[in-house]
């Protein structure tokens, strides 16, 4: 049997590593890559506490629907907004696109 | 439980045999007379025309948005559609209303022109 | 250890290798076949934790659409996404101590939960057989996804957000062919 730390410990590791490429990466599609390894240790922690902690109801399993439906609409809006920068400035290195800054 | 897995488990064996297998032996065994025609990116059987790194048009991306759009709904319909009968009309009702405003997306995409091909 | 156990170790050192590898490779495409190995180790956990529709929805919405979408993304902004960028940018340093951080106090602090060793009990529906239990839990996701005392708000909002989600990706991205 696995015991639920186990999960947690790994979703926790997952959501570092994904919050170490949301903050390192310099391309703009790498970082929309560790906003999915976020959203994706959330998920595992959501469906993990379903099952350890309250299986009797559903309620876990409908949140992760919820996300993944939240996933795919920052998913879409997210690159097509790179593709719209990269017209524009011909470039997708997140910390070149500073116009706002000045 | 998780016995009933073990014909995906063995399609996973099969297939990552299998695609090493088709590599490594094509590396060993096949003989290798390269010439710059065969090195040319492959454009079915044509000269190639343009520059092999060009970017791609932004359609294919609208075509993938519109797929995950609808790749979602059907998600959401298939846990609905399981037990439908039991749900009833209110449920026909709200899965209709979710259908509907999907629906309003995808008249808007056709209007703009993004699914049309010249 | 039993063959469990084994089994999830091994997908979740397949996980957290490939969740490495998409934060670190230099060249996108190669980051994005990463992220599908890690999304679907992801979706072996989901079939562990006896989730099946959602191990399904994994496959079909993640590997299939989103990492699909990011693939085509990398492709139309190709000639700067390839080899020769450099990876990270002059924050890794921090960003690496803060990840470190962040994980050793959700560790700590979930370590000081009383219920952080706890082990699954046998997942049951009163009078439905173990062989039809999955399909019962999708019956009952669906009736939860109508029901008004349940989740029928997060429902339609998730089609008014999809629906936002369609129309800003076209206004943002659409491009008349010269």
């Amino acid at each position: 049997m696995i015991p639920l730390s186990w999960y947690l410990i790994l979703a926790a590791g997952l959501f570092s590593v994904g919050l170490y490429g949301v903050l390192s990466r310099k391309n703009a599609v790498g970082i929309l890559m560790g906003i999915e390894l976020m959203l994706n240790a959330a998920n595992i922690n959501l469906v993990a506490f379903w099952r350890y902690v309250d299986s009797d109801s559903i309620a876990g399993q409908a949140f992760a629907i919820i996300v993944f439906a939240v996933a795919a609409a920052e998913v879409a809006v997210g690159l097509a907004l790179v593709i719209s920068v990269y017209r524009l400035r011909k470039t997708v290195a997140a910390d070149e696109i500073d116009m706002l800054k000045w | 439980m998780l016995i009933n897995y073990w014909p995906i488990a063995i399609l996973i064996a099969v297939s990552t045999f299998l695609a090493v297998a088709v590599v490594v032996f094509g590396h060993l065994i096949g003989p290798r007379r390269p010439s710059e025609r065969k090195a040319a990116p492959y454009e079915s059987g044509m000269e190639p025309i343009g520059p092999g790194t060009r970017r791609m048009p932004v359609r294919f991306y609208l075509v993938a948005v519109l797929f995950i759009l609808f790749d979602i709904e059907v998600i959401f319909l298939f846990p609905w559609a399981v037990n439908f009968r039991n749900l009833g009309v209110f449920g026909l009702i709200e899965m209709f209303v979710f259908i509907v405003i999907l629906l309003v997306g995808y008249v808007y995409a056709w209007k703009k022109g993004a699914l049309e091909w010249e | 250890m039993t063959a469990l156990q084994v089994i999830f170790l091994a997908t979740a050192a397949m996980i957290l290798f490939s969740a490495w590898m998409v934060v670190t490779r230099r060249n996108l495409v190669h980051a994005a076949l990463y992220l599908v190995l890690t999304l679907f180790g992801v979706a072996v956990l989901f079939v562990l934790l006896e989730a099946t529709f959602l191990a399904v929805v994994q496959v079909l919405i993640y590997i299939g659409a989103i990492a699909i979408l990011m693939i085509f993304a990398i492709m139309l902004t190709r000639r700067v996404a390839s080899d020769d960028t450099v990876v990270a940018n002059h924050n890794a340093g921090w960003a690496a101590m803060l990840a470190v951080l962040v994980f050793s106090s959700l560790v700590i602090i979930m370590g000081a939960w009383s219920q952080f060793t706890t082990f699954a009990s046998p997942l049951t529906r009163p009078g439905v057989p173990s062989n039809e239990l999955g399909q019962e839990i999708v019956a009952e996701l669906g009736q939860s996804l109508v029901d008004p005392d349940a989740y029928v708000i997060p429902f339609e909002v998730a089609s008014v957000l999809l629906l936002a989600a369609l129309i800003g990706a076209i206004v943002v991205a659409w491009q008349k062919d010269k």
